[in-house]
């Protein structure tokens, strides 16, 4: 069995394989020098940890114990599907059974000139080091794209004593995914703690002359900054699997079961589309911690022969300054809003198909005061119920009422 | 000596639910299971230091609030990824309509 991406995804599958028995040989290839490791910290708490540290999901001495072959620092650059084998950057080549690819995604690249080595991404640990360095009292920041990396980013910076700006080209922050009366509570906050936001202007030009980067707004506005973070978004890693000649449609193609147009090849987590069970096949890609684990851990048990189809939902979460948001499911396919009002501020959107059917729920709130409610609501989705608005409404009737109903 | 220590009222745990408690500078939960019985673990995820009190209960199992980590609240068994450390149980006992925990 052969993994080819050590992230989140890649990593939970090598571990799955062991957990569910297979005994014979398991390499997990990486193009990054670290163990496996958890990233979502890397825009939360690394960002105002004085010693920021890997949040490894196998230490050297599990993938050892388990005989898991790491390859680290190592790209995969060509699949001979023919032979069944993966040839690597250092040379060598890797023949297998199975082939998972669990390439992840890339910061989607801001396409303009005059960027410079003060206009940088996150998606990695070092990336995330090399932006720490910069989060201190006096510096400024300019953060372009209000979606979750960059406004994590920024209550992460307010809290080190940054000064921030964020640029948003839409007319709002957290267009994608997100209901609008979630996202003026966060834009709220963050503008309470002292971040400027400005939605609305696509960015004219940037000049980045190595000590400072100038962004200059469609309507003249002018930022200036120590430090410009972009993050518009991710693409797909899939180019190892096009030139392979594996069916891409936005990302790595597969079935149900994870499976892509090569019935030995598996795609799972950041990279992959796959048909959404319970909004009736809709092809979708998830950017998603918790998606990368699932399908890394569904992926591995299919590899062995389980033909176990995806069923889960979408679920993510958003921590900012003291509020946590969560979203189980996906808001865009419901038609109707019903509010439920939670105490202390804290409240979940329900969103309800044109037939009554419960399709997503969004909630915020301070610490995890939503997270109970969002779970329960993510059950039912998964369910496809159709639970009566009113009751959904009214805090005093349980979800989990709802669920067993 | 005895240290064990009052927790809450029996009723103000619903079935199948949990609460929160915290005692000399340490924070529990507290469990009461679909057939009336009544656990006690740590308070916080082995994973990454979450109260476990603002998760969900479904039968044995308390689900962590924010990465759906699982335990075994009777046992404190760890119930797959992402938690892998087991989570500390203690003794509780129901007296006089009180829910005592001992904490050792």
């Amino acid at each position: 069995m052969v993994i080819i991406g050590a992230g989140e995804c890649g990593g939970r599958a090598a571990l799955a394989l062991r957990d569910l028995g297979y005994e014979g040989p398991v390499t997990l290839v990486g193009d990054e020098p670290h163990l496996p490791y958890e990233r979502p910290p890397l825009s939360k708490d690394a960002m105002v940890s004085d010693a920021p540290a890997i949040k490894a999901i196998a230490s050297d001495e599990v993938l050892a114990e388990k005989s898991i072959r790491h390859v680290h620092s190592v790209q995969a650059v060509a699949i001979d599907r023919a032979a069944h084998a993966v040839r690597l950057s250092d040379g060598s080549v890797l023949p297998y059974d199975k082939l998972l690819l669990a390439t992840g995604s890339t910061p989607r690249k801001l396409p303009m000139p005059g960027l410079g080595g003060r206009c940088v991404y996150l998606r990695t640990f070092t990336d995330a080091l090399a932006i720490r360095t910069h989060l201190s009292a006096g510096n400024r920041i300019a953060i372009i794209g209000g979606g979750f990396i960059g406004l994590e980013l920024a209550a992460a910076a307010r809290k080190l004593g940054a000064s921030v700006t964020v640029i948003e080209a839409q007319p709002r922050i957290l267009m994608r995914g997100v209901p609008a009366e979630i996202a003026e509570i966060v834009h709220a906050v963050h503008v309470a703690e002292g971040v400027d936001i400005l939605c609305g202007g696509g960015i004219g030009s940037i000049a980045d002359d190595g000590r400072e980067v100038r962004v200059t707004l469609a309507g003249g506005r002018e930022i200036a900054a120590d430090l410009a973070v972009i993050g518009i978004g991710a693409v797909p890693v899939t180019a190892l699997a096009a030139e392979a000649g594996l069916a891409i449609d936005n990302g790595i193609a597969v079935d149900a079961e994870l499976r892509g147009s090569d019935p030995d090849i598996y795609a799972a987590g950041d990279c992959c589309s796959f048909p959404l069970a319970v909004y009736d096949g809709r092809r979708v890609r998830l950017e998603a911690w918790r998606n990368a684990q699932e399908q890394g851990a569904l992926a591995a048990r299919n590899m062995l022969g389980a033909g176990e189809a995806h069923a889960a939902v979408p679920w993510f979460w958003s921590d900012q300054y003291g509020l946590s948001l969560q979203i189980a499911g996906l808001s865009d396919e419901g038609r109707t809003v019903v509010r439920r009002d939670l105490g202390d501020g804290a409240f979940i959107l329900f969103h309800l198909a044109e037939d009554g059917r419960l399709v997503a729920a969004s909630g915020i709130g301070p610490g995890n005061a939503v997270a109970r409610d969002i779970r329960l609501a993510e059950m039912l989705i998964g369910k496809r119920a159709k639970p009566a608005p009113e009751a959904l409404g009214s805090p005093e009737v349980k979800l989990k009422a709802l669920l067993a109903a | 000596m005895s240290d064990w220590v009052e927790a809450c009222s029996a009723g103000d745990i619903d079935e199948e639910d949990v609460m929160r408690f915290d005692h000399g500078g340490r924070t529990f939960a507290i469990y009461r299971s679909p057939d009336d019985e009544y656990f006690a673990t740590d308070g916080l995820c082995t994973h990454e230091k979450v109260h476990l009190a603002d998760g969900l209960v479904m039968d044995d199992i308390i689900e962590c609030p924010k990465h759906n980590g699982r335990f075994n609240y009777k046992t404190g068994a760890a119930k797959g990824a992402p938690v892998c450390v087991n989570i500390r149980t203690y003794p509780v006992k129901v007296d006089d309509g009180k829910v005592l925990v001992r904490i050792g």
